[in-house]
């Protein structure tokens, strides 16, 4: 349903949050690298951005947005259009949006500033992480019926993936700090996007030496090509496993 | 053309349906009245498939319509309470469903003339009125020319000349040969339109006569008169 995804696409571009967050990320991006003469320092400074700020908008917007289409979504329903090609084109709208606004806001200044390779490392980590969340957030609203309570779940899963699982990380490593827990560490980091996009970028940048013993373990395993492509894969696992089953559970709705 | 077989839907516990057993052919007009939360639109939000069964088939035309959404190229359907994006305007909402429908073949636009659609067109969802939403619904079910109508309250909410231009409509189509299901609660309205009657209560289909035998029956010449008598006689026997 080529049709309705374009259809969506350009209703999310016309949006005034969406231009105000591209605008956003545009200032931001810019004012970094134009005031910053150390690349490595500026990446840092965006890192926190897109690690914090581009998962916060994707997910809560991306689930306002499913909440405000359910009429939409209802009519479409009573067409002959597939329950499939519905979700797959609302999934598909929000995440062409949303990554074009990340790709003007970010990726433009970033390939124009930094290393083409860490520049790409970057912008997939953007990328991925705004489709992360855009299936995360589809995913929440088909788990809650009502609005509050769906856009509550988005939050707080946000506020998990981003803040508190790494806290919950670092009290584990210091609680056992006397044993060698350095590979359940990497598996841990492993299983959270945010955290991934986060050790990719850091390795891009030499700051990957400051982070003692464990940072060694992250380059070895992380830092080569076979931690490239296993982080990839897990990050698009992220994105297909919650898209999987909100489209399961979308299948068997009653509207 | 459309065969409901043993259809049960429950919502969690309470049960909306409860083992319904319906044919409906071509060339009829059927009205499917009863009571309040009988079960009516649920029936037809089965048909169109918007509601998953929990148990028993509907088939369409002899296939089985669970999986398939191709036959929805044949219904139009007009919903109870039209439900449409809001910052879409009206022309943008029609064009959206033919680019769905993919329609061959002419379009029927005797409703949206009638109806003066022209000048609300591009006016957005959310500004509508009710009943001009009900408008927008009435004419985007009879648009493509669909062999089988599903009109949910079709006159609930329209001012008079509006419910008398879809009331004359109505009985065109019929005479065409289409299906047509209808639900109402304003029984008079029926009189001359319907050509079946199916009265639901409490989750069950209660009987499926047509006119002429529920006419013969109860010796009333009148939908309201005669289901008042029937559901008389048939508490007190």
């Amino acid at each position: 349903m080529k049709g309705i995804t374009t259809f969506i696409i350009k209703d999310i571009l016309k949006n005034r949050i969406v231009i105000l967050y591209t605008l956003i990320l545009c200032g931001f991006s810019w004012s970094i690298f134009s005031l910053e003469d150390n690349v490595s320092k500026g990446i840092l400074s965006l890192l926190n951005i897109i690690l914090l700020i581009v998962p916060l908008v994707s997910v809560i917007f991306a689930n306002i947005y499913m909440y405000n289409s359910t009429e939409f979504i209802e009519l479409l329903v009573s067409q002959p259009v597939k329950r499939s090609s519905i979700w797959y084109a609302m999934f598909t709208g929000l995440a062409v949006a949303l990554n074009a606004a990340f790709l003007i806001g970010i990726g433009i200044p970033v390939l124009l500033f930094i290393h083409p390779l860490t520049a790409l490392v970057v912008i997939l980590a953007g990328v991925l992480l705004t489709t992360i969340f855009v299936s995360v957030a589809m995913l929440c609203f088909i788990l809650m019926r009502d609005k509050a309570k769906g856009i509550g779940l988005s939050i707080m899963l946000w506020l998990f993936l981003s803040l508190m699982y790494d806290g919950l990380v670092l009290f584990f490593m210091f609680q056992f700090a006397d044993y060698p827990i350095e590979k359940i560490m990497v598996l841990l980091t492993a299983v959270n996007p945010v955290d991934l996009a986060r050790i990719q970028v850091l390795l891009q940048i030499d700051v990957a030496a400051l982070m003692g013993y464990t940072g060694a373990i992250f380059k070895k395993l992380f830092g080569t090509q076979t931690g490239y492509f296993t982080s990839f894969i897990f990050m698009l696992v992220w994105i297909v496993v919650p898209y999987y089953f909100s489209l399961r559970l979308f299948k068997n709705k009653d509207l | 053309m459309i065969e409901i077989n043993n259809l049960t839907k429950k919502f969690g516990k309470t049960t909306a349906l409860r083992k319904v057993n319906l044919t409906l052919t071509s060339g009829t007009c059927v009205g499917l009245i009863g009571p309040n939360a009988c079960g009516k639109t649920t029936l037809i939000k089965n048909i169109l498939s918007m509601v998953v069964p929990t148990e028993g088939e509907i088939f369409f035309d002899g296939k089985n319509i669970h999986g398939d959404v191709f036959y929805k190229n044949n219904i139009g359907y007009m919903p109870q309470i039209g439900r449409y994006p809001e910052n879409m305007s009206v022309r943008q909402v029609i064009q959206m469903i033919k680019n769905i429908r993919n329609h061959q073949g002419t379009e029927d636009k005797e409703l949206f003339e009638a109806f003066e659609m022209e000048k609300i067109a591009d006016k957005k969802m959310r500004t509508l009125s009710g009943g001009t939403t009900q408008k927008v619904s009435a004419t985007l079910a009879f648009l493509f020319n669909p062999p089988v109508l599903i009109l949910d309250e079709p006159t609930a909410g329209l001012d008079p000349i509006a419910s008398e231009i879809l009331r004359v409509k109505i009985i065109k189509e019929r005479e065409k040969g289409k299906l047509i299901l209808i639900t109402s609660h304003l029984l008079s309205e029926l009189d001359d339109l319907l050509t079946n009657i199916v009265f639901m209560q409490e989750s069950v289909v209660v009987f499926n006569k047509t006119m002429e035998d529920l006419f013969a029956e109860t010796g009333e010449n009148r939908v309201s008169r005669a289901i008042h008598k029937l559901l008389k006689t048939e508490v007190l026997s």
